[in-house]
């Protein structure tokens, strides 16, 4: 299992590049994920869909669909796309400190 | 799976048939090409049509007769010569939407909305639409363009075709 170094803090990867533990997660983390994927700093809109991810995740257990994020989080599909550019669902999860969700849609 | 060699980076998806069992497939196909940061583009032929014409989409169908594979609710293979009797193709397609949507899989053309606003390509193949004689008016609004198969293939160039 991948560790890394972290703000001082050994963080366990799980082998897609994801967070292991749902609890290791914090914004500091959160920033440095996002440049990694490319995203050089992140704003309101993105908080928005991070913050909704991880409160749904708990209850869902997986990573919300696409469908259900638009329809509940006040982001729609074009600007998610536009915020999480090549893979926005994959893209979000990992910043918000959620394995690879494992549906289709 | 990330990084640049697992990147397919274009997919132009072919979808003939107009069931919903036919139409589904390539809908999936496309939005989970352009979740994973690919190109993607839906060109519509055939019967396939029915799915980007306006007044037909909301009302696609399970194809019952001639469906070998199509089991009954309990599991049991279903008797072809019942996907005959009046109301067979309802309920199967009833059946099927019920538990797309428990999966959360949209409805068609909800799905296609979905699609477009990602960054996909919608298109009709113009010789099907000669073939059953319609016109720009009847297409669904959100359809990018008509196009001929030569079309097709230069906004494949360089990615996967995929025929469904």
């Amino acid at each position: 299992m991948p560790t890394r170094e972290l703000f001082g803090k050994t963080i366990e990867f799980d082998d897609d590049g994801h967070l292991k533990n749902f609890s290791d997660w914090n914004e500091e983390i959160a920033k440095e994920l996002a440049k990694e994927e490319g995203i050089a700093e992140l704003t309101a809109r993105h908080w928005l869909v991070i913050n909704y991810m991880r409160r749904e995740f708990p209850r869902l257990g997986d990573a919300p669909t696409l469908r259900k994020l638009t329809k509940e989080s006040g982001v729609d599909t074009k600007e998610l796309y536009e915020l999480f550019p090549k893979g926005p669902m994959k893209k979000a999860a990992k910043i918000s400190g959620l394995p690879k969700p494992k549906g289709c849609i | 799976m990330s990084g640049q060699n697992n990147d397919i980076g274009k997919v132009s998806i072919i979808i003939s048939r107009g069931s919903l069992d036919g139409v589904y497939p390539g809908l999936i196909l496309a939005n989970g090409a352009r979740m994973e940061g690919f190109e993607a583009n839906l060109f519509f032929t055939f019967f396939g049509l029915d799915a980007i014409i306006e007044k037909r989409m909301d009302k696609l169908s399970i194809s019952t007769v001639g469906n070998a594979a199509l089991r009954l609710p309990w599991g049991q293979k279903m008797p072809t010569w019942l996907g005959m009797l009046p109301g067979m193709a309802s309920f199967a397609t009833w059946m099927m939407k019920n538990e797309m949507e428990k999966l959360d899989i949209p409805p068609v053309r909800e799905f296609l909305q979905i699609i477009k606003d990602s960054g996909a390509g919608i298109y009709a193949c113009k010789l099907a639409m000669d073939m059953f004689h319609l016109k720009r008016e009847d297409l669904w609004s959100g359809v990018d363009d008509i196009l001929t198969v030569g079309d097709f293939y230069q906004i494949s160039t360089g990615g996967l075709v995929l025929f469904t």
